[in-house]
């Protein structure tokens, strides 16, 4: 059976090997954090010896939603708030796959928030990247879940009345057993990031502040930033909830006073990945669903046989 | 009164067990050879209330509910009762009798357990009786219940108390419970059942009604089928093995029914947030290979429009159930209705297209079922199999050899990895799953995971290997070819003799009855006692509504000089919808419409029929409405 043949391949990889080939150039603004995202992806990508089309990026809408327009790999674009449901999925059908989802902070914490919660409750072995610029990008401007109170933009003319999401704390309090924060002006620190997450069996939520210099000028995003797992200020033991709990919520709050800090915040290791969980109480086979369609050798069984003598 | 016969209804509330024992009395009759098809009747709350179901028998196959009903047994509803003695959840004491008795038949029965149901209550209920020939047996049901065993068993005395009244041979209902039953709760069911017996036998003139069961055999083996297992079947039949969903009555039905089977052939169920969650875990599992399946009823439905263009937009194959029920909104969540037709057709933004099914009973849903799939993989778009809460849980005798097909795990137009390597790329190394001069307009896809199938899919316009593109020329083009699959899809549906749906009743038809779905086998029983009484009429049942029968519909509309269009809403959608595709014949159809929540009896179609085309007439408009033809 050579179904599947991109999947496991152990090859050295070349960053270069994910930028397609032609077009498209990314249409993204000069200045965009989001090419810092791609340049992290690639570069996870090929450190992990990734063949492109053993991956699979599902990105939802918005100037983030484009990632996969500029990431060679397998790709699925998806609506407005929908990537995880998409990505959860293929992941189900097919365990074999690395997959990866990708939107902005409205697209992930506002109109697919629903989603986001049941996605790190479930503990669905895949990556998550929100690109958080603390905007609405591609329609131009408005006010988002993670833009601070007292924003003020064309839709909310006053300033926001309110207060800002808390991503970290609420993938934490969801149950995602993988979370970071970390930031485009600096790739290296993504890059290792991306790479902890995509290995990591859980979900793996990475808070990943992305600066638009077109909607969003002032936002934190250029400041520079503190590695709290290389600072001696902040330590704390990663793997105990509480203690990352208190760190999330002292970022979180200090984030919006001009502080950023970024890095690993909560590695679960122990928990179970949802695949494993499904596979232990018999609901999910142990062999890739997708993959018996293409066997020739497999006897499908039919209700005739299987179900019908309950009816008699 | 006829006697050739038998329409039972067992009524009670909700927890009584009214569904479960019904469900083991058809069974049981079944295996004796007889036909059998029920009906439920059942309110949204989970317990107490009016709940009744309806099981009728006959020696010929039968197609429908049939008018009214011939025998009742009326439960006392133990479980409307709140533990104060007497005290009652609402005014529910007396409805299993007072409620049930506008459609009992003359010369019927009436068993009620008189340890719970006291006929003084209800007014004028001897006048009734007598007026009506109804032959009253009055058992304590409840003391019979509590002396052999507990007393639920209620429902068993009065399943016997019926065998003994109508001549139905105990044995054929023991040897059902003796299958069905954990020993602790057979024996004392069997005391029950036998003590209920012979008080009848003993106590009453039992041989004085004139409703009996009659005798049949079946050529081969029958099972008892509901539309929402055959639904389910069909799926699996066809190599579905991934579902997702979020409950909503009646759709629930088929979920449940895959969840419980699927962990047992390999498959995955998912339980999601909600619907546009579910469609989409459908549309993200199909799309790595899996034959996946989503659905809800009308309001579920709606979150879904937006998934569902996802999916023809991407080209990517999925198969989506939607069971109606009363609506807009909630509506009715018990009560069945066909007024999400339009909803199912066009929801969704821009030129997209789906193709929908209706099937009409068990049989056709099975196979319907199958082809939903077959189609939607072979042509990569979304498939709808529209029912509803009528066809969905009503119990039919289907021969078992139905179900007698080959499985069919083929995922249609996909490439292999050894075909991929011979395919057209663009120059970035790119497939290009998306080309718009290929064959019949379906261009094959590939496989996340596959060797030499990478390529982006996105619910943007895209360029043939998948880049968002605005591109004019592209657009039309992509456009034209994903519109064009549809003629494909009529043509091959269409088959060489064009007939692809149900025609019943003589060929040269003076007039015509049409209608969908779940109201085929109601609308066939009302031409045949139309054509009896020497009227001359023809029925077509659509059960493919899109893409639409064309040519058979108009040849059937040309050849008769009138046609009745009978649908449960209050819109006339199917009406429309067949003026719409046609172009014409507004002059040439009617209406009858039903929307109380309960679905056509073939007497309503006849009376229709008779009081508003062939007279010329007004009907009463309470149960039904007459719109007349445009031309009028
Ligand atoms: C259902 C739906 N609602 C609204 C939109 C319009 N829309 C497109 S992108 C977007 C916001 C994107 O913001 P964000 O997710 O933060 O991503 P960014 O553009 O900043 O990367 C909106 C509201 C849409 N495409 N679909
Ligand atoms: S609008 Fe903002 S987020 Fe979008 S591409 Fe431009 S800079 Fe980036």
């Amino acid at each position: 059976m050579s179904t599947f043949s991109a999947i496991g391949e152990d090859v050295e990889r070349d960053r270069n090997e994910y930028t397609p080939g032609l077009e498209p150039q990314p249409t993204w603004c000069p200045g965009c954090g989001d090419f810092g995202v791609l340049k992290a992806l690639k570069g996870a990508a090929a450190e992990l010896g990734l063949s492109p089309e053993e991956m699979l990026v599902c990105t939802g809408i918005g100037c983030s939603g484009k990632l996969n327009s500029y990431f060679e790999s397998y790709g699925f674009h998806t609506i407005h708030g929908r990537s995880l449901p998409i990505a959860r999925a293929a992941k189900l059908a097919n365990p074999g796959l690395t997959v990866v989802a990708a939107g902005g902070d409205g697209d992930g914490y506002g109109i697919g928030g629903n989603h986001f919660a049941h996605s790190a409750r479930e503990n669905h072995d895949m990556t998550y990247i929100v690109f958080n610029n603390e905007i609405f990008g591609l329609t131009k401007g408005q006010t988002s879940p993670t833009s601070p109170k007292g924003h003020k933009s064309k839709t909310q003319p006053h300033g926001s009345a309110k207060d800002p999401i808390r991503p970290l704390s609420q993938s934490l309090t969801a149950g995602a057993s993988y979370i970071a924060r970390t930031a485009a002006v600096n790739p290296n620190q993504a890059k290792d990031i991306i790479v902890e997450a995509i290995e990591h069996d859980g979900f793996s939520h990475i808070d990943f502040l992305t600066q638009c210099p077109t909607w969003n000028k002032d936002a934190k995003q250029y400041v520079p930033y503190i590695d709290i797992n290389d600072s001696d200020d902040y330590e704390f033991d990663r793997t105990d909830r509480s203690e990352a709990s208190e760190m999330m919520y002292e970022t979180e709050t200090v984030l919006h006073e001009g502080t950023v800090l970024t890095g690993r915040y909560y590695v679960d290791e122990e928990r179970p990945s949802y695949t494993q969980e499904k596979q232990a109480i018999g609901e999910m086979p142990d062999e890739p669903l997708a993959e018996r369609y293409f066997d020739d050798d497999y006897e499908w069984e039919r209700v005739y046989d299987t179900f019908l003598d309950r009816h008699k | 009164m006829t006697t050739d016969e038998l329409i039972w209804r067992i009524a009670g509330g909700s927890g009584d067990g009214i569904a479960s024992t019904s469900q083991n009395f058809a069974k049981a009759l079944m295996r004796s050879g007889l036909h059998v098809f029920t009906h439920r009747h059942y309110p949204s709350r989970i317990r107490g209330g009016h709940t009744y179901t309806e099981v009728r028998v006959s020696a010929d196959p039968i197609r429908s509910r049939g008018d009214g009903y011939n025998f009742l047994l009326a439960l006392g509803d133990s479980f409307a009762r709140n533990p104060k003695e007497g005290a009652y959840y609402g005014n529910e004491e007396v409805k299993p009798l007072a409620e049930n008795l506008d459609d009992l038949r003359d010369g019927g029965v009436i068993v009620y357990d008189s340890g719970l149901l006291d006929t003084d209550d209800i007014p004028d209920f001897d006048e009734r009786v007598e007026e009506h020939g109804w032959h009253v047996y009055d058992i304590d049901l409840r003391s019979i219940a509590r002396e052999h065993g507990r007393e639920v068993m209620r429902n068993t005395a009065g399943v016997a108390v019926t065998c003994a009244i109508a001549g139905i041979e105990p044995q054929a209902i023991k040897s059902l419970m003796d299958d069905t039953m954990p020993e602790k709760v057979f024996e004392p069911n069997m005391s029950v059942f036998d003590d209920a017996y012979d008080v009848v036998t003993e106590e009453y003139d039992a041989d004085a009604p004139d409703v009996s069961v009659p005798t049949g055999s079946h050529d081969e083996e029958q099972v008892l089928i509901s539309g929402s297992d055959a639904i389910a079947y069909g799926a699996l039949d066809e190599g579905c093995r991934f579902i997702a969903g979020y409950p909503m009555t009646p759709w629930t039905e088929v979920f449940t029914i895959m969840s419980q089977n699927l962990p047992e052939v390999g498959g995955i169920s998912e339980q999601v947030e909600d619907e546009i969650a579910a469609a989409a875990l459908a549309i993200g599992a199909s799309h790595a290979g899996v034959k996946a399946m989503s659905g809800s009823s009308g309001g579920g439905f709606a979150l879904m429009s937006e998934p569902l263009g996802l999916a023809e937009m991407t080209e990517t194959p999925v198969v989506l159930i939607e069971a109606m029920r009363a609506g807009p909104s909630t509506g009715m969540p018990t009560k069945t209705e066909q007024g999400d037709l339009e909803h199912v057709l066009y929801t969704s933004q821009g030129d997209s297209h789906r193709v929908v099914f209706a099937p009409a009973d068990a049989e056709e849903a099975y196979r319907q079922t199958r082809r939903a799939f077959r189609i939607a993989y072979e042509y990569q778009l979304p498939s709808i199999i529209l029912y509803d809460q009528k066809n969905g849980g009503e119990l039919q005798n289907v021969p078992a050899s139905v179900f007698d097909e080959e499985p069919n795990p083929d995922l249609g137009s996909v490439l292999t990895e050894a075909e991929l390597a011979d395919a057209p790329h663009d120059a970035s190394g790119k497939f290009n799953r998306f080309q718009y001069d290929v064959e019949g307009d379906v261009s094959p896809r590939s496989i996340p995971g596959q060797e030499g199938g990478r390529y982006l899919a996105t619910g943007n316009e895209h360029m043939p290997a998948g880049h968002i593109s605005e591109d004019p020329e592209n657009r039309v083009n992509q456009v034209n070819r994903r519109m064009s699959k549809m003629d494909t899809i009529r043509k091959e549906l269409d088959g060489d003799d064009g007939e692809r749906n149900f025609h019943y009743g003589p060929a040269d038809a003076d007039y015509g009855i049409m209608t969908f779905g779940s109201q085929q086998g109601t609308a066939a029983e009302a031409v045949d006692t139309l054509n009896e009484a020497g009227e001359s009429v023809k029925l077509l049942g659509v059960s493919e509504l899109a893409p639409y029968p064309v040519d058979e519909v108009a040849g059937f509309i040309e050849s008769v000089e009138e046609v009745l269009v009978v649908e449960m809403n209050a819109s006339a959608q199917f009406r429309g919808l067949t003026q719409k595709e046609l172009g014409r014949f507004g002059e040439k159809l009617s209406s009858l419409l039903k929307y109380n929540g309960n679905p056509f009896e073939p007497g309503e179609i006849v009376e229709g029929f008779r009081t508003s085309i062939v007279e010329d007439g007004t009907l009463p408009g309470h149960e039904t409405k007459f719109v007349p033809a445009a031309g009028d």
